[in-house]
């Protein structure tokens, strides 16, 4: 159990919150042939964009109801109407996310009235669905954020009662994927459902529309897959619910009352524990034996735990993140024998009890900083912008969480199952052997290679027959 | 109306050094301006040195909901300030302006790195709700002072904190006074308009802030060169991308020309209080800041001119204009001998890179003055630049396009992915030259790209920068990856995936 200890600064330093706009937007960009307006002023939007195209190194369709001065204090409310029409009539997309910010919750939109005076002036387009969200960005953070609007999503477009009954397929399962998940998590978990015979419908589903792929249309102005409307529209027919995340407990309620679908939850799917837990359910709801080739991956992934546990133990990490992920990440790396020096999460969340850590801040990267110094951390986890931080400690920062901008690819990574779990073990030694402090040199005062100076030889170099010698 | 300092004292008990907002409370129970008016805001579109003032303001155009893309003023002040590297610059507002967007600019500081630091006050709900912002802010100043020793701090308005009606100016004046370092508010909440008004802000800020009020120090002994008298400038709107700037600064020494300040690349907060002793200034990129160089020239009598270090001849034309300027005869020879020697000097070098490049054809989307600055560098390079992006250019922007690109040059206005694409396919372009926020655009649609604006990695500016532009731009053409990724799989028809390929959504998709 970790103690959580609340921000106590006026001032936040290098900032560790990304916000719940910004969350929203992520969640909305997981849906197919969709796109998300935030109501707010134009840099609302902008920031945000740049955000998600430096880290998926993707086109983002992100729109802005672009309030200004006038309408913030005479009224917003022509601009969401506006702002849909436009997105309705230029690019017919099936679902418009309605995220708001902090401009317009202070203003104090009523979001959900304006989407109804939007149907009832232009009923023309009534086959796009537009779902609003309460997301002002002086609360929460990403990961709370995207479960707002997840939630939102599941409230307008899951069907109930279900036309054709509910959980009449047997053999498919819906997954609510939390902000956690990378596309390569998304993927791997939909290869590993269909490994028991089974087809997964992933809320939202960015392994789809955010994984990276050259596709024969050069451009569009809406998400290029994700979950299609019609497959949420029908996630009561599914047997079974599988919940990645604790923040998406409220979400999953909702869609649990709504369709009667029983659910199965769980925090993370890092490191073994986790993996074992999921893959049980999965032969559980299939009734089908673990195939031989998970198997094999769990196997690999017993050795690479053996391997690599000369370099994982005892090892002092400090790591900041969203909390579901603080917590995966904590949990994966206590069971490969580490120990957490150092958390800080932006936000509260109930998950951050569950940390394996003596205590949990909430605050930012200068908090992190200090505790990883204090606790002599040898490894930092956290997102690119701790890249400094880990700099001036002096230690190997391992990518994860919002944004990653300084590497390709990170956004591409898989971090759960066995093989996911495998490489993390893999990286997190390396940086280890890469980075670990040799027993520093003696040099006998006895010992003939100082100079009567007093002044010490220049380094040795290697021997010509050691290899490449440079004069 | 403003509560009593008491009431305020019993709203903010998770601060513990209260004693500070005492004296604080005296400067807020005073009435003050809260945010910027209308009035104000169009004075600062107003900008009598542009010859195109007459004209609609294409740079400051109204946003369309649904249709918008682009910073808002925020930006564009953060744009315009964060790289003067010694200040602590704290944005004032909820966690989304300062969390989005913190330490992801290019701009490089040869000392201080305090700029790289985020700050923010971070406001929680109970804040925006209790009025507890500028209480925040006020011990937000503090904790920057104790923990960073800055030269100044400087803060950022946003929409939420205008909104609630936070009053930045009477912060800063308080907290100015309490500790002794310089504050400075600038009122930028996003709403005002786009990132050229946001500039412009920022402009206004520092002019009426922070310029004039200090003397520069007098030049160092060991500088000073027999015959060679030094002269004063500024360079304003240059921001040391990639540290781009550093690679003709050398010039500058060499005609001992001492740059008293440049706003803002590897800018320090003493060196924008000297601006006003210079003998002229140069704006560098952005029309926005030149209401900065026309307050200079009305206040202080420091001329100025408009120039690019973006290719061969605009760098010598800027030196040349500041040998003109500073009316140096000894000067003007001296600049004439370094243009010939470098000329010569970067011809040489260039001669394979434009081998290569001779007759490629560009597409240029970018903003405002670099939507003329470039096509010069690239025509030094033997390109053909085949359109040029006009939408944020202000009319003398476009007159400058016209001068260098011949009367019927290719403007295009609309930068919508589809658009751009379309531009690309009519004028037969082999890349793409624009902004980070198009490099998807282009990478989607299988089209070389190069990136031009201020999150870019290379240095492109002066004589050498011209190496790195062409290096860059052969290193994309020529790249093996188009022909692999436009052919289609092996074994799928014979059809090929190319650059003209429709832009229709798949069949059958959503």
């Amino acid at each position: 159990m970790a103690e959580i200890i609340r921000r106590s600064k006026a001032l936040a330093v290098n900032p560790l919150k990304a916000s719940q706009p910004l969350g929203a937007a992520l969640a909305f960009l997981g849906l197919d042939n969709c796109i998300p307006m935030l109501h707010g002023a134009q840099g609302c939007s902008a920031f945000g964009k740049v955000f998600l195209v430096r880290h998926f190194r993707e086109p983002i369709p992100l729109q802005t109801s672009a309030m200004d001065q006038v309408s913030t204090i005479m009224s917003a409310d022509e601009n969401v109407i506006e702002g849909l029409r436009v997105l309705c009539e230029k690019n017919h997309p099936d679902i418009i996310g309605l995220p708001t910010t902090g401009l317009s919750e202070v203003q104090g939109t009523d979001i959900r009235r304006l989407v109804r005076r939007f149907r009832e002036q232009h009923p023309q387009f009534a086959a796009t669905a537009v779902v609003p969200v309460n997301t002002p960005d002086y609360s929460g953070c990403l990961e709370s954020g995207y479960a707002l609007a997840l939630e939102a999503v599941i409230d307008a477009l899951v069907e109930a009662p279900q036309p054709h009954g509910s959980g009449r397929r047997k053999k498919q399962v819906n997954v609510l994927a939390a902000s956690m998940l990378t596309p390569g998590d998304i993927e791997c978990l939909r290869e590993w459902i269909a490994a028991f015979g089974l087809r997964a419908v992933v809320l939202p589903d960015i392994g789809d529309s955010l994984d990276g792929h050259l596709v024969a249309a050069e451009s569009t102005p809406l998400t290029f897959g994700g979950t299609a409307k019609s497959e949420i529209a029908r996630m009561g027919e599914s047997a079974a619910t599988l919940v990645i995340g604790r923040s998406l407990s409220r979400a999953a309620d909702l869609l649990r009352e709504r369709t009667g679908v029983p659910d199965r939850r769980f925090d993370h799917l890092l490191g073994l524990d986790a993996c074992d837990a999921f893959t049980l359910v999965l032969a559980e709801i299939s009734g089908q034996a673990v195939p031989a080739a998970i198997e094999r991956q769990r196997a690999q992934l017993q050795d690479a735990m053996v391997d690599s546990h000369f370099m994982t133990c005892f090892l002092r990490v400090g790591i900041a993140a969203d909390p579901d992920l603080l917590v995966a990440l904590g949990q994966f790396l206590a069971g490969a024998g580490a120990e957490v020096v150092a958390a800080v999460a932006p936000a509260r969340a109930e998950v951050l009890a569950d940390l394996p850590s003596a205590a949990v801040r909430i605050g930012d990267l200068e908090d992190l900083e200090r505790a990883a110094e204090a606790g002599r951390a040898q490894l930092i986890v956290s997102n690119s912008h701790a890249a400094a931080c880990a700099e001036r400690l002096g230690v190997p920062l391992l990518r994860a969480g919002f944004p990653q901008y300084d590497r390709v690819g990170g956004y591409a990574r898989t971090w759960v199952g066995y093989r996911g779990a495998r490489a993390a073990l893999f990286d997190v030694a390396n940086l280890f052997l890469g980075n670990h402090h040799d027993t520093p040199v003696h040099r006998s005062i006895y010992r003939p290679d100082y100079r009567s100076d007093g002044r010490r030889d220049a380094p040795c170099r290697p021997a010509p027959e050691a290899g490449l010698a440079r004069r | 109306m403003r509560q009593d300092p008491a009431g305020r004292f019993r709203l903010f008990r998770t601060v513990k050094d209260l004693s500070f907002w005492h004296a604080a409370c005296d400067y807020l129970c005073k009435p003050t301006r809260t945010a910027m008016k209308a009035a104000e805001i169009a004075e600062l579109q107003n900008e009598p040195a542009c010859v195109h003032n007459k004209k609609e303001k294409s740079g400051c155009v109204k946003a369309k909901p649904g249709a918008t893309a682009g910073g808002c003023a925020f930006d564009g002040a953060q744009i315009a300030l964060l790289p003067i590297a010694d200040v602590a610059h704290i944005v004032h507002g909820p966690a989304a302006c300062a969390g989005s967007s913190w330490d992801n600019r290019g701009a490089r500081s040869s000392g201080p790195m305090l700029y790289r630091v985020g700050m923010t006050t971070d406001l929680t709900e109970q804040d925006v709700i209790m009025g507890r912002g500028e209480a925040r802010l006020f011990h937000a100043i503090k904790q920057a002072i104790d923990d960073y020793a800055p030269a100044a701090v400087f803060l950022y308005a946003t929409c939420v904190t205008a909104l609630i009606g936070d009053d930045l100016e009477a912060v800063a004046a308080a907290a100015s006074k309490r500790w002794g370092t310089p504050v400075v508010s600038v009122d930028c909440a996003g709403f005002y308009g786009t990132k050229n008004l946001g500039n412009r802000i920022a402009g206004e800020a520092m002019f009426r802030q922070v310029v004039g009020s200090r003397e520069p120090d007098p030049v160092p002994e060991s500088a000073q060169r027999p015959g060679i008298t030094v002269h004063d400038v500024n360079l304003i709107g240059e921001y040391n991308i990639a540290g781009e700037f550093w690679q003709v600064a050398p010039l500058f020494d060499e005609l001992g020309l001492r740059i008293l300040c440049t706003l803002s690349g590897d800018a320090r907060f003493r060196e924008v209080q000297t601006m006003h002793r210079a003998e002229a200034s140069m704006v560098v990129c952005a029309k926005a800041l030149l209401n900065v160089a026309r307050k200079l020239e009305e206040g202080y009598g420091v001329p100025f001119f408009e120039g690019s270090f973006y290719g061969i001849s605009d760098t010598s034309q800027a030196f040349r204009d500041f040998a003109r300027l500073l009316d140096d005869a000894d000067l003007a020879a001296r600049t004439e001998r370094m243009i010939e020697r470098e000329e010569m000097k970067i011809r040489a070098a260039l001669a394979p890179w434009t081998a290569r490049l001779e007759g490629r054809r560009a597409l240029l989307y970018t903003g405002g003055v670099k939507s003329w600055s470039v096509v010069s560098a690239l025509q030094d390079l033997g390109m053909t630049v085949v359109a040029t992006g006009t939408k944020k250019s202000t009319e003398e922007d476009k007159q400058r396009i016209r001068e260098i690109m011949g009367e019927d040059a290719r403007m295009i206005t609309d930068g919508s992915p589809g658009a751009l694409l379309q531009a690309f396919k009519d004028t037969r372009a082999d890349l793409l030259i624009a902004g980070g926020r198009n490099l998807y655009t282009a990478l989607k649609a299988r089209i070389p790209f190069l990136d031009i604006n201020q999150e870019r990695e290379f240095a492109y500016a002066g004589y050498r920068g011209m190496l790195e532009l062409a290096r860059q731009l052969a290193l994309t053409l020529e790249a093996p990856v188009w022909a692999k990724v436009r052919a289609p799989a092996p074994w799928s028809a014979p059809q090929s995936i190319c650059a003209s390929a429709t832009t229709v959504r798949a069949a059958g998709h959503g």
